[in-house]
């Protein structure tokens, strides 16, 4: 007993020692990126043809993220965060500039994604997914189709509908009813999507205001009405082919995550080889295959259909590829989230309280 | 103490064993379904135990876990006994205050005592940064940028570990009746002897309670090794926590399905052999 | 022994100094400034819009230690009547679920609840829902269980019994059966015996149980979210938002911390005031 309670001890003194400061022969990189959101044979993959150690950490939210950052506690190299959140830290001088000599796959980006609002001289992002948001919903259960936000504050669907828990989606999409901007900075504004959205509560329309929960309820069909991301609808529909996903007439939200290399990495030159990897062609047709959200590489997204024909044996749903990968009239009527002003995002996290206190 | 038990009383123990477990059972069941679905039904399969142990940041994060684990409860267990038997011999003036700073970890939420901890790291962090640069500018050759990792998630978890430990051995030393050391050192025992023949036998119980206590706080926290835990490393918890973003993957259900049948046979193993012991005599 | 054995808990006071105190002062420090660095008291001003908050969670925690109370302590009492080795696998029993990860426990509650969950579907196969509404004249499908308060009180309940349940057990355990047995033979019945001599004596343990259930869930936050519906807030929920949420405040969660942890200790006092001089609540 006593022996190996030493032993132990001291596996534990050697293990201490090991991981504060030693080990930096080996070439390593640190990512932070959101949980099953990467094949994972990619990162055997790129640490077999490089020879660097890849770290793959997750996090839940944007928001999560920010904070581990902000504390100071965290060493990542590349992070994986959404549009509004890289507008956020490139205005608090988070980000550092990348090396795009170092990324020559970055010309396969389609252009359309490129320079987008939250970055415009793109000095700082690589688009790594793309998709919009939109209602998830069961005919069967609805009696009929949808194609507007009133669904999500109408009455007739009251106990249905499960309003979704972040408040940038939900006020937005109030706002898109209303129409007004996503980006909208004026409070009046705002305040009567909130308005929308109290009400509608009040009126029991919403069972509650969920995330990932929604995966469960929307297959089981405890939850008729939703909405959600694109690429977590084709996963809800393969559990349940009853599910449709539209893009209201009123226009939506279409979202991009893109890589990102903090300004004090220690690993930035590894960290712009693994960006070069993820956004080389084999990589991303992976990727999509894995994830099922539209990646940004154009010739990927162009041999997506047959490389899925030549792994699953069946040809690509038509209507299901247009949800991942919505096509450009689609997209027209799709606004994308800037970094708003911090008064502005003061009174979404205040309303945001208000409306579960 | 009489040991008749009534129907009654075994149909409610049972209900409550019921109720602890029916969850356990639903989450088993589904670790077996071939889909990613919690509450659709699409056949039987074993894919996900296999894909568990292809998939690195799981393994890597079980590992990271026990080891942490194990390894606090261990240091708790040896540093916990010993300061509980030290405040047990202290004045009350003095012991009062100091049990309430021991109690802490405990009445703070979760997230603050992480975040704390962050913050003191890095505030660390940067002061070394200072002091190794000025030694270095001597001729040392220190590395300046200290990371977060598994020594800092071991201070973290050793902080909320070791209070649960003193907390389990103080009633125990109480309950202790005193005369016993005056005793066995009235025998011929030295204090040491006395206490590990006579004081350690009596408080055991307390001891093996705490570290099971300890043990389970360390392998599900999340929160606290989320904020400590750095870049580099990963418990099962965070590993888990991160994937609430898309849909937590059935591997994991896999993991505790695996965990569950684990300790359920050490649990028949030893009792059987115990049985078989009790036999013998 | 002598008090020369007080020195073993100096390394250990030490550590409590660094890592215990000193993040203390931390939070303190942060729960009184701005984000500018200067000393405000701004952050406790908005505490009032809280206190709905923090009388739900309040609440909710008391609720749920009271049934944890009313559950926990006959399992306790029955356990230690039972054989010796059945007490041992009974405990390890109790303890076990909470190895299994917390997320995926409340996930499965989620399963079990839902209005298309387990418990509705068997109560719909066993043809509950016809007799009732055959009865009554109702017209429901199913029971809602699901995003509500009682949802979020079974959750605390479930994640926190076997912390009611182990202090109970070992004090009742090492309860002395002569004194039952002298109880007994003056005179007194199972009722009285049980009211004056073990329920006295099992305080101790009580006491212990219902700190290490009341103190964690009144700083919960993923059973509401998952449980509730994510309707209502609870503190934890509250906490986690400053840290983790959509505007990143740590003065402001520092300052809920603080007021949270200063409610709950004075909670504790008053508990151990009644502890017939127990000097703090005594955990195993």
């Amino acid at each position: 007993m006593k022996k190996l309670f030493v032993l132990i001890l001291a596996l534990a003194l050697t293990l201490t020692a090991c991981s504060s400061g030693g080990g930096n022969e080996d070439r390593v990189v640190n990512v932070c990126g959101w949980g099953e959101n990467i094949d994972p044979d990619l990162i055997e993959q790129f640490q077999k043809e490089t020879g660097i150690t890849v770290n793959y950490q997750t996090a839940e939210s944007n928001e999560t993220m920010y904070a581990i950052i902000k504390q100071g506690g965290s060493d990542y190299d590349v992070i994986v965060p959404s549009d509004y959140m890289i507008g956020q830290m490139i205005a608090e001088d988070m980000l550092a500039e990348l090396d795009f000599s170092l990324i020559p796959n970055y010309e396969k980006i389609d252009s359309q994604y490129k320079n987008l609002s939250f970055d415009p001289d793109n000095k700082y992002s690589v688009p790594y997914t793309w998709g919009t948001l939109g209602i998830i919903y069961n005919p069967t259960l609805v009696g009929g189709e949808i194609d507007s936000w009133s669904a999500l504050f109408d009455t007739k669907y009251a106990g249905q509908v499960g309003m979704i828990g972040n408040p940038r989606d939900a006020i937005g999409a109030a706002l898109l009813y209303l129409g007004y901007s996503v980006n909208t900075t004026d409070e009046a504004e705002i305040r009567e999507a909130y308005k929308l959205i109290a009400d509608a509560r009040d009126a029991g329309v919403y069972q509650g205001f969920f995330m990932d929960e929604l995966y469960d309820k929307m297959e089981a069909g405890e939850t008729a009405i939703c909405t959600y991301y694109a690429g977590d609808f084709l996963s809800m529909h393969s559990n349940n082919s009853d599910l449709q996903f539209v893009v209201p007439k009123e226009g939506s939200n279409w979202f991009v995550d893109a890589m990102c290399v903090l300004k004090d990495a220690e690993h930035k030159t590894e960290a712009m080889e693994w960006i070069n990897f993820i956004c080389s062609t084999e990589a991303c047709l992976a990727n999509m295959d894995y994830i099922w959200y539209a990646s940004p590489n154009a010739e990927a997204l162009e041999k997506y259909p047959a490389y899925y024909e030549e792994n699953n044996g069946e040809s690509l749903d038509e209507e299901l590829f247009q949800v991942m990968a919505a096509p450009k009239e689609v997209l027209e009527n799709c606004e994308a989230y800037l970094n708003l002003p911090s008064e502005t995002l003061q009174l979404y996290t205040d309303l945001w309280v208000d409306l579960r206190i | 103490m009489t040991k008749k038990t009534s129907k009654l009383n075994q149909f409610f123990m049972a209900l409550v064993f019921l109720f602890l477990y029916a969850p356990i059972f639903v989450l088993i069941a589904f670790s077996f379904n071939d889909s990613k679905s919690r509450t659709v039904w699409q056949g039987f399969t074993l894919d996900w135990y296999v894909e568990l142990f292809r998939d690195r940041e799981i393994t890597s994060a079980i590992g990271t876990t026990l080891l942490v684990s194990l390894l606090a409860t261990a240091i708790a267990t040896v540093v916990g006994t010993l300061a509980a038997v030290g405040f047990f011999n202290m004045k009350k003036r003095i012991r009062r205050p100091l049990m309430t700073v021991n109690n802490i970890p405990m009445t703070n939420a979760d997230i603050v005592t992480g975040v704390s901890l962050c913050l003191l790291f890095v505030a660390f962090f940067g002061v070394w940064k200072d002091f190794a640069g000025w030694l270095n500018s001597m001729g040392f050759q220190l590395p300046t940028r200290l990371h977060m990792g598994f020594a800092t998630l071991l201070i973290a978890h050793l902080t909320f570990d070791i209070p649960y430990v003193i907390l389990s051995v103080m009633p125990k030393l109480r309950q202790m009746d005193k005369n016993l050391i005056n005793a066995a050192q009235d025998l011929g025992c030295t204090w040491m002897q006395a206490f590990w023949k006579v004081v350690l036998p009596e408080i055991r119980q307390g001891i093996v309670s705490g570290a099971l206590i300890a043990f389970t706080m360390s392998v599900d926290d999340f929160v606290i090794s989320y904020f400590t835990a750095g870049a580099t490393t990963s418990t099962l918890a965070m590993v888990v926590y991160g994937m609430t973003k898309r849909r937590i993957s059935p591997k994991i259900n896999a993991v505790s399905s695996l965990l569950f049948v684990v300790v359920l046979t050490l649990l028949v193993i030893v009792n059987v052999r115990e049985a078989k012991q009790e036999q013998k005599k | 022994m002598g008090n020369k054995r007080a020195a073993f808990a100096v390394p250990y006071v030490g550590w409590l100094a660094l890592f215990v105190l000193a993040p203390i002062v931390m939070v303190v420090i942060y729960a009184f400034s701005a984000a500018d660095g200067g000393f405000t008291l701004e952050n406790f001003s908005r505490m009032e819009t809280y206190a709905v908050v923090f009388t739900r969670s309040f609440k909710l925690a008391i609720i749920a230690t009271v049934i944890c109370l009313l559950i926990g302590y006959p399992v306790a009492y029955m356990i230690s009547r039972e054989t010796a080795r059945f007490q041992r696998i009974a405990m390890m029993l109790v303890m076990l679920p909470m190895w299994m990860n917390f997320l995926l426990r409340t996930y499965a509650w989620m399963s079990i609840l839902e209005n298309t969950g387990l418990l509705n579907r068997f109560f719909e196969a066993i043809g509950l829902f016809q007799l009732i509404n055959s009865i009554f004249g109702t017209n429901i499908e199913y029971f809602r269980m699901i995003n509500t308060q009682g949802a979020v009180v079974l959750g605390m309940v479930y994640n926190y019994l076997p912390f009611m349940i182990l202090p109970i057990y070992s004090v009742i355990e090492k309860l002395d059966v002569s004194l039952i047995e002298a109880a007994r033979d003056l005179g007194a019945n199972s009722a009285g015996v049980f009211r004056k001599v073990i329920f006295p004596l099992s305080l101790p343990g009580v006491l212990s149980g219902v700190t290490m259930v009341f103190v964690p869930s009144v700083s919960t936050f993923a059973i509401s979210k998952l449980l509730g519906g994510n309707n209502e807030l609870l503190l934890g929920d509250l906490i986690e938002q400053q840290f983790l949420g959509t505007a990143y405040n740590p003065y402001l969660g520092s300052a809920i911390a603080l007021v949270m942890m200063v409610i709950v200790v004075v909670c504790m006092a008053v508990m151990n005031f009644f502890g017939e001089g127990e000097e703090q609540a005594v955990m195993l």
